[in-house]
């Protein structure tokens, strides 16, 4: 149905998903945390986002909010999610099921227990088509194959009737990115997709995107700590840290030139010229506990720019240049560094 | 093995053992399956490992990694070759000495979701082992004071102790992986992917950890990753695999720098390189054709279908597994090829 939807006049100006100061928060037994706070981002159609942050820094929660799939013990308590222009989160159950596959879809972090251990997968893959589509048990089937095949699973016709407990890690990994593009949708969040495959399985997952990106006009959030895949894959980037957006821009932009202390922290750590045996660099110190937050800059405890105001007041995003923002009071230090 | 009955781990680099390597894998083949459907995922694989040190595991995935690494820990027995730890055969081992081995051995698991007991807490997690092996960390206080230092370690808080798994982002359960698998002071720690899930400060602060322990106490590492910085960083021996078969070994600049075989190569030369402002990169050798089926592998060099150096002999005679040339040191640097790259060459 997506395919036939003749283009509106807002088409060409509503981003395919617009985040809008979104916060979510936790119910833990020492009181209600807030792990995502008043996130904000959006992306184009055929564009990719590129999400990036420290372990722990929100970014898994943030997707499982656009896609409604949140654990129980965190909700959404603020902001909007609009998916070509409609709010999500003000959606019946049944409104966002129909979302889910051919407008909104997601490749979870976890690969194996996003996966049913007791289906074959090539069950699983073809599901999609079954509900969305009406097709046929074994209509359903081929066009399972065919996207085992696009995600490089040897032997598909054969191996569609395997476990996921049978498969390697990385395949199992690849079965979900089959899963989550099945019905060519609008929106793809990809949550380290390929966290767990070599450089050429790997090389060739992007090119897929890359492909249904272009096929499809495809709007792709990417979640990923590696740096090398953002650079060669997306169009923009948004830092996160504590649960806040720290800075944003175009990755060329932001890679050459970070606005952000915690950005450029996060840049110096590449291993480029290690030594083997000699340390790695990392940003020293951790991030704030959730239940603990400083009411300043959440970056203060471990920024090497920080001084008194950093202590007294939370800084905001402010432009930092052509299309970008950073949320530091002093960023305009870093150019000059 | 009295050494094992301690709470410090095994002998260091200098120990009585020094010439025999910690861990000798001969010919281990692994089959899954049966008639058809037989799927050979380790097909005559030789590894050793020297004491205190890192040995990289680096290929295609599906190419056997984690099987081997299983058959390491002991938890699948392999259909034929022989593993070797310490001089002994771990699958010979029974009772008290199957027990004694095990402390010494660890593994932390690629998939940190589906590895971590959801009804554990953090604590529960990474003291469990003790329950077994008792007199590692005795008495409760010594106990806590341990899973403190294990968490910090790991970049973790003394508060996440009584967390959840559920209540842990991807990086954090990778990381009490990793703390729980250094709980029992093992000798050898067998990782796969251990930090595939971390942001780069954060995989910088584990692998500096690990990086540590290895100087100080003398731990051995096999380690699994797709990251090659991360590898080429942690590790003195990379050995590259595919399809079921070790194809390249040697030391990690040599296998680096020149690599010999046609599959490192061009897998060194995929690996993504960042680029800060942009540049062009490095020239990448796309593989052609489809990795070929575990069911049905290729006749000769199971490599030809998609390499671009293949010739006629490849298709009729399995490369020899005869070392092909030495490091300046000496060092073997082995390619399972018939022609591979001089040192040197460019591509093809
Ligand atoms: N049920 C819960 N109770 C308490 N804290 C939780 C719970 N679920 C998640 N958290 C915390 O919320 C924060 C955000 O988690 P999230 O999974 O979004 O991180 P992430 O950015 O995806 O990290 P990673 O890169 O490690 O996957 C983490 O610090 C995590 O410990
Ligand atoms: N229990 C099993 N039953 C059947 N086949 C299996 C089983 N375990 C593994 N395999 C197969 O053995 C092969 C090797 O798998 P293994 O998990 O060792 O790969 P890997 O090198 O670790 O890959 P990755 O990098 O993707 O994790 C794969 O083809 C896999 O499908
Ligand atoms: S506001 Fe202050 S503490 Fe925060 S990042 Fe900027 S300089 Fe550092
Ligand atoms: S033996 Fe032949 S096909 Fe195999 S890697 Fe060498 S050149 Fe290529
Ligand atoms: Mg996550
Ligand atoms: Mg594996």
């Amino acid at each position: 149905m997506t395919t036939t939807s003749p283009p509106t006049r807002s088409d060409a100006d509503t981003p395919a998903l617009d985040v809008e100061g979104l916060c979510v928060e936790l119910s833990t037994p020492s009181g209600t945390v807030r792990a995502v706070d008043g996130v904000s981002f959006s992306v184009r159609r055929g564009r990719t986002l590129a999400l990036l942050g420290e372990s722990g820094c929100g970014k898994s929660m943030t997707a499982l909010s656009v896609v409604g799939l949140l654990d129980p013990a965190a909700a959404v308590t603020g902001g909007a999610v609009r998916v070509r222009g409609d709010d999500t989160l003000r959606m019946s159950p049944a409104q966002r099921r129909r979302l889910a596959g051919p407008v909104l879809s997601i490749v979870f972090q976890d690969a194996l227990t996003a996966l049913n251990p007791v289906q074959p997968v090539g069950r699983q893959i073809g599901e999609p088509f079954r509900i969305h589509r009406r097709l046929s048990r074994r209509q359903a089937r081929e066009k399972a194959i065919e996207l085992m095949t696009r995600v490089g699973i040897p032997e598909p016709r054969q191996r569609a009737r395997s476990y996921p407990h049978q498969f390697s890690g990385g395949m199992r990994q690849r079965l979900l990115i089959a899963m989550a593009v099945a019905l060519a949708p609008d929106v793809l969040i990809a949550d380290e997709p390929t966290t767990a495959l070599d450089v050429t399985v790997q090389a060739q997952i992007m090119r897929l995107l890359r492909d249904l990106q272009d096929e499809r006009d495809m709007a792709v959030v990417l979640i990923t700590h590696d740096l090398a895949v953002v650079a060669q894959r997306a169009d923009d980037v948004v830092v996160m840290y504590a649960g806040t957006v720290v800075e944003n821009g175009p990755v060329r932009d932001v890679f050459a030139a970070p606005r952000h202390p915690y950005t450029r922290g996060l840049l110096d750590s590449v291993p480029e010229d290690s030594v083997r045996g000699r340390p790695l660099p990392a940003v020293p110190g951790s991030p704030p506990e959730l239940s603990a937050v400083p009411a300043g800059c959440v970056f203060q405890a471990r920024c090497p720019l920080v001084r008194e105001r950093c202590v007294r007041e939370r800084p905001v995003p402010r432009p930092a240049g052509e299309g970008r923002s950073a949320a530091c009071h002093f960023s305009e230090e870093l150019d000059r560094a | 093995m009295p050494e094992s009955a301690t709470t410090t781990p095994g002998p260091a680099a200098e120990g009585p053992r020094e010439d025999t390597p910690l861990l000798e894998v001969r010919g281990v083949t692994k089959a899954f399956g049966s008639g058809r459907r037989r799927l050979t995922a380790l097909d005559g694989v030789d590894i050793e490992v020297g004491r205190g040190t890192t040995l990289g595991l680096v290929g295609e995935s599906g190419c056997g990694k984690s099987t081997l690494a299983r058959v390491l820990l002991g938890l699948e027995r392999p259909d034929a070759g022989t593993v070797r730890f310490d001089g002994t055969d771990p699958f010979a081992l029974r009772g008290k000495e199957l027990l004694a081995w095990r402390r010494r051995v660890q593994m932390v698991f690629q998939d940190p979701f589906a590895s971590l007991n959801a009804r554990m807490s953090a604590a529960d997690l990474i003291g469990e082992p003790w329950r077994t092996h008792r007199d590692v960390v005795p008495g409760a206080g010594a106990r806590e004071k341990r899973i403190r230092e294990l968490l910090d370690l790991v970049g973790l808080r003394a508060g996440d102790a009584h967390r959840y798994p559920n209540e842990f982002s991807g990086g954090q359960r990778q990381r009490i992986g990793i703390a729980r698998a250094l709980a029992l002071d093992p000798d050898l720690v067998v990782c796969d992917e251990p930090v595939s899930a971390l942001d780069l400060s954060v995989q910088a602060q584990v692998l500096n950890v690990l990086s540590d322990l290895r100087t100080r106490l003398g731990v051995t590492y096999v380690f699994i990753s797709h990251d090659l910085s991360v590898v080429r960083h942690i590790s003195d021996r990379v050995t590259v695999m595919y399809l079921g078969k070790v194809v390249e070994h040697g030391e990690t600049d040599e296998v680096f720098e020149t690599p010999r075989h046609p599959y490192t190569a061009a897998l060194m030369s995929a690996a993504p390189v960042l680029h800060p402002g942009g540049g062009s990169r490095r020239e990448e050798i796309q593989l052609r054709g489809e990795i070929p089926s575990p069911f049905d592998i290729p006749s000769g060099c199971r490599f030809r279908t998609r390499c671009p150096r293949a010739e006629e002999q490849c298709a009729s005679e399995a490369p020899p597994a005869a070392a092909r040339g030495t490091a300046d040191g000496g060092e073997p640097h082995t390619a399972l090829c018939h022609f591979p790259l001089a040192a040197g060459s460019s591509w093809a």
